[in-house]
């Protein structure tokens, strides 16, 4: 099929056709190559906002309420929200939305729900290819709203330039603060429903945390090597109130300085480089993963080997071997 | 290759009632039927829903309505959808529709009219059996 009529339409704004070539790239991964295909050198304009946090942390009210503040600054936003997918049915039930009954127009805010459809790592198989639609659409913004995430969804990380974390009052004390995965990645931490008691006790075990992180965690990373010539970015953070906007000013200030020390230092041309590397190993992964699954399970080549290893007179990992020489990677 | 197509659905309820038990109901038997299941939440204006049709690009709409307002508002969606050029959704409404009032909304292209007592699977049934896309 050719999709060139609606990429031209995309190009100029046209709304209804971004919707469509969403829809295009999550069911039809062939489609979604040609596409991207044809817009990649369209893409690269709109700043990234990841958003993660537990379930119920807020997240949805939150994006709600910091997109009010772009709109009113004249900025066009997309937003993609991402819910998780039944891992028995296949369904899901998509509700970000209700959270996000400002009164946004057409012409400024572009909402999108995307179910995970079995993906781990907080995002959907298609929000990477999502994020470049709508940045070729023309928003300056994309907020990328992850699935209800745990402790180690942190594919966000590679898609956002800025990531922000949701935080409530209440759960988990400072041990949780210094485990691994999710609070290594995060450049905001924003303590949100500041109006709980407790937020402040929350605000105080981050900030302890950083300390920690400060002395100890950059300088043995195998990644400082190239961030320790410039300034590293210590992560910061903030408490607010989603429902009322408290404090949303300061925190749209924290993300200012936050896109300028990135590319004041040029690290976001580090970023830029892991995302476009993250990506394409994940192409790889997906089409090598095929391509070995249909070598293993469908091909008459690989029988006498199947047969060697059944008389024990070879094992698999040997096997595995004469796959990859099979494949011409080795 | 092509993945096993998602149906994709929008639940909502238009206009002033509150009364959502219906639609959230109706929201999760679709979802165990493998769709994927968009709930607007109430208080939804023509406007809203016409918008969120746009963006979230969907194969079904189905309108929860309790209010009697039905005869209003959704010849009033119908028309802001074809306004936009959109004619590949099944828009269906349900809920208190009065049998008279079936041939009205019929005629502006409304189906459904499953009311209170239907069998869930019916409704599932009859969202897969009249996609038009």
């Amino acid at each position: 099929m050719d999709y060139s009529n609606l990429i031209d339409q995309v190009l100029k704004g046209n709304t209804r056709a971004a919707a469509r070539l969403i829809t295009i790239v999550e069911n039809d991964i062939d489609a979604a190559e040609k596409i991207v295909n044809n817009i990649y050198n369209k893409t690269g304009n709109a700043y990234i906002l990841g958003v993660t946090g537990a379930p119920g942390s807020g997240k949805s009210t939150f994006i709600s309420t910091i997109t009010k503040i772009f709109v009113d600054k004249g900025k066009k936003v997309g937003i993609i929200c991402v819910d998780p997918s039944s891992p028995l049915t296949g369904g899901a039930l998509l509700g970000d939305r209700i959270r996000m009954k400002q009164n946004f127009t057409l012409e400024n805010v572009f909402i999108r729900s995307m179910a995970n459809r079995g993906r781990l790592g907080g995002l959907a198989r298609a929000t990477e290819d999502a994020i470049k639609i709508l940045d070729a659409y023309g928003c300056d913004v994309i907020i990328v709203e992850t699935v209800g995430v745990g402790q180690s969804e942190v594919d966000i990380f590679k898609s956002a330039q800025t990531v922000v974390v949701l935080l409530v009052p209440g759960l988990g004390d400072d041990i949780q603060a210094i485990k691994a995965g999710i609070m290594e990645i995060v450049d905001i931490f924003v303590v949100n429903k500041m109006d709980l008691s407790g937020s402040d006790r929350k605000v105080a075990e981050i900030m302890q945390m950083l300390e920690l992180n400060k002395n100890f965690i950059y300088e043995s990373q195998e990644i400082s090597k190239n961030l320790a010539k410039m300034k590293r970015w210590t992560p910061q953070v903030i408490k607010v109130n989603s429902k009322t906007g408290e404090n949303f000013e300061e925190l749209l200030k924290i993300v200012d300085v936050h896109r300028s020390f990135l590319e004041s230092t040029g690290y976001i041309d580090n970023y830029q480089l892991n995302r476009i590397k993250s990506e394409t190993l994940q192409i790889l992964k997906r089409k090598l993963t095929k391509k070995i699954e249909d070598l293993v399970n469908n091909s008459e080549k690989i029988e006498p080997y199947l047969e060697k290893a059944m008389k024990k007179s070879l094992d698999p990992y040997s096997m595995a071997n004469k796959i990859i020489e099979m494949l011409g990677l080795e | 290759m092509v993945e096993k197509r998602k149906i994709k659905v929008l639940v909502c309820k238009p206009g002033l009632n509150g009364h959502d038990r219906g639609a959230k109901v109706l929201a999760r038997a679709l979802r165990d039927a493998g769709m994927e299941v968009i709930y607007t939440g109430i208080h939804q204006t023509p406007e809203d829903i016409v918008n969120t049709v746009i963006q979230e690009d969907p194969d079904a709409v189905m309108l929860s309505m309790l209010s009697g307002a039905h005869n209003a508002l959704c010849p009033l969606i119908m028309e802001k959808l074809k306004e936009q050029g959109i004619d590949d959704v099944l828009v269906a409404v349900g809920g208190i529709i009065p049998d008279e009032d079936k041939p009205f909304l019929e005629k502006h292209g409304l189906k459904g009219f499953h009311g209170p007592g239907t069998e869930l699977k019916t409704i599932v049934e009859f969202v897969k059996n009249n996609l038009k896309r």
